[in-house]
């Protein structure tokens, strides 16, 4: 029988390879993107699954808005990325590196 | 029963809807020839709002099922945030103008950043605190990759944008355990949740993950990586909004979730409070050292500054957050003239952003020179500027609340921070003989700088009744 911890414990290993995605990938700035994408996902993942186990539907209200800034997100980072691609000519992650920090 | 609803969202609605009109109008109608026009129209606007909510309106109301507040609280961080924002219009139309970035797309970005910061001090629900974090976020990513054709305006907004999604997700991770264990997103339940039994470590995850989410937005240390970068490479008006507005907006954010939906669990928070207070103090008065471009070098200026502000909130008391609003007003006060400050420093018609530049630049304008000395005074926090009763209301409350290592910490910072504001000082008044810079500056910039600098010595006398407005807000939060 799945219960709510085994979608709690989906949600949450996908929550953690996102943000490894962030901090571990040195290769291209749209596996970030992808990686942010997928701690969204995760995250409606586990409001979907409370949403069900309490028999509360402000879980999948919540979802929808979730998915909705999403899309804007991804517009905006993508739009960032293209600008950022025409100066610099590459978007691998070790090259945003202009100013250090 | 709706129209009340409205009634209470008016300001924000209406603001939103003046925006996206603009926006329509401008771009059928000539597009950058307006920018000057539209610059001062949305001022005109903000400034209008501040006054409509900071003087008509009274009481506590909830709209829309306990979810927007209209208080004291939301109305003192509004009339800030709306103060902050048209400052900075005002003191940026020259500069952008001067440097090829009259884009009309700026005032309407700044003020959808508003609007989002408005709803986000109002909240009461967790996804009514998402939306509007969300609104002012996006926002603020675009502005700063506002200079498209600049490397570091747009690597600046890269890095904004990458950060400042992930921290968007650790808060929504949070918000939905939050969720999860007390089966509501409305803080109110949450309270009662929390109040009617014990806290179960799922909501303390949650309060953890929430927490980050919004520290990031504060650039609280360890969550502060992006600001140094941000803060160098946007444009310097964009820096001198993100120094000021989103400050106020997430800190007083911070403080309305904390003790409107966890205020049973003080002593839960107040730990995580105190740890990013002490880290971003010391962090910020260390990292700003070696800093020689004044941008990055106010970075670390705010990064400190937020830990002071969080000091106030780790004390958990009416005290605490009285002192944190008194110090946010402060804060941005100091900010908005030193920003006046920097966005006229140029050379040959060109920018410059180098401390070097001012060596011995009092002999050349001795009353601007003046005018900045007592700013860093008062941001450094040196008796009698106003910087210093910030710091000393903060440092009471934290002492009143039993954290005094935390209070002790905070001084030390305190006088390694001041060592950066004094080297500028120094620089000015007996530094060796260099280049120097122009002397023009617009009236707009001159006001700001000259009015904050007066306020930063006349405020002493009573504060200008911020303290009345701050007690008050703080009143309805700790109960």
């Amino acid at each position: 029988m799945i219960g709510l911890t085994h979608y709690l414990g989906v949600a949450a290993t996908l929550f953690v390879i996102g943000i490894f995605g962030i901090f571990l990938n040195r290769k291209n700035v749209i596996v970030i993107l992808m990686s942010i994408e997928l701690m969204l996902l995760a995250v409606n993942i586990n409001f979907v699954a409370f949403s069900s186990f309490l028999h509360d539907l402000v879980g999948q209200v919540f979802t929808m808005f979730v998915l909705t800034v999403a899309a804007a997100e991804a517009a905006i980072g993508l739009a960032i990325l293209v600008c950022f691609f025409r100066n610099r000519g590459s978007i691998d992650v070790e090259d945003v590196n202009v100013m250090k920090g | 029963m709706i129209s009340a609803d409205i009634s209470a969202i008016l300001p924000e609605l209406l603001l939103a809807l003046y925006a996206m009109a603009a926006l329509i109008g401008v771009v059928y109608n000539g597009k950058d020839a307006w920018t000057g026009t539209l610059t001062w129209a949305t001022v005109t606007v903000l400034v209008g709002v501040a006054a409509w909510i900071g003087l008509s309106g009274s009481g506590a109301q909830m709209a829309f099922g306990e979810s927007f507040n209209d208080d004291a609280f939301s109305r003192l961080a509004k009339v800030t945030v709306l103060l902050a924002a048209a400052s900075v219009l005002a003191m940026s139309e020259d500069y952008m103008a001067r440097s090829g970035l009259g884009r009309f797309e700026f005032p309407l970005l700044i003020t959808f950043a508003t609007v989002g910061m408005m709803v986000m001090v109002s909240a009461g629900d967790l996804m009514v605190l998402y939306m509007g974090l969300e609104l002012s976020s996006l926002s603020l990513y675009v502005v700063a990759a506002l200079r498209r054709d600049s490397l570091r305006s747009t690597e600046a907004g890269l890095k904004y944008f990458v950060l400042g999604a992930l921290a968007s997700g650790l808060l929504l991770y949070g918000a939905s355990l939050t969720y999860g264990f007390t089966g509501t997103t409305l803080f109110s339940g949450i309270l009662a949740t929390i109040q009617g039994g014990h806290v179960s470590v799922g909501l303390l995850f949650g309060l953890v993950f929430l927490i980050t989410g919004l520290a990031f937005k504060v650039s609280a240390v360890p969550f502060h990586m992006w600001t140094p970068d941000v803060y160098e490479g946007s444009p310097t008006p964009v820096t001198a909004f993100f120094a000021t507005a989103p400050k106020v907006a997430a800190m007083t954010l911070i403080a309305r979730l904390m003790f409107d939906a966890f205020g049973g669990a003080v002593s839960d928070w107040s730990q995580v409070l105190a740890l990013l207070a002490v880290l971003s103090m010391f962090l910020g008065a260390i990292g700003g050292i070696g800093q020689r471009n004044f941008k990055r070098l106010m970075a670390y200026s705010s990064i400190a500054h937020m830990g002071f502000a969080l000091m106030g909130l780790a004390a958990g008391t009416l005290d605490g957050v009285e002192s944190m609003l008194i110090y946010m007003v402060i804060y941005v006060v100091m900010n908005v003239g030193t920003f006046a400050f920097i966005l006229s420093m140029e050379r040959d018609g060109a920018p410059v952003t180098d401390i070097n530049a001012l060596n011995l630049y009092a002999k050349k304008e001795p009353l601007k020179a003046l005018a900045l000395m007592v700013l860093l005074f008062s941001l450094a926090g040196v008796p009698p500027m106003l910087g210093f009763f910030a710091k000393y209301t903060v440092l009471l409350a934290a002492v009143d609340a039993g954290l005094v290592w935390l209070a002790v910490a905070g001084v030390i910072a305190s006088v390694i921070s001041a060592f950066y504001y004094l080297r500028i000082v120094y620089y000015m008044y007996f530094g060796a003989e260099g280049e120097a810079l122009d002397g023009r500056m617009v009236p707009a910039q001159w006001l700001l700088l000259m009015g904050s600098a007066l306020v930063m010595v006349l405020g002493v006398v009573n504060l200008f009744g911020v303290e009345g407005a701050a007690t008050a807000a703080a009143q309805i939060l700790v109960r």
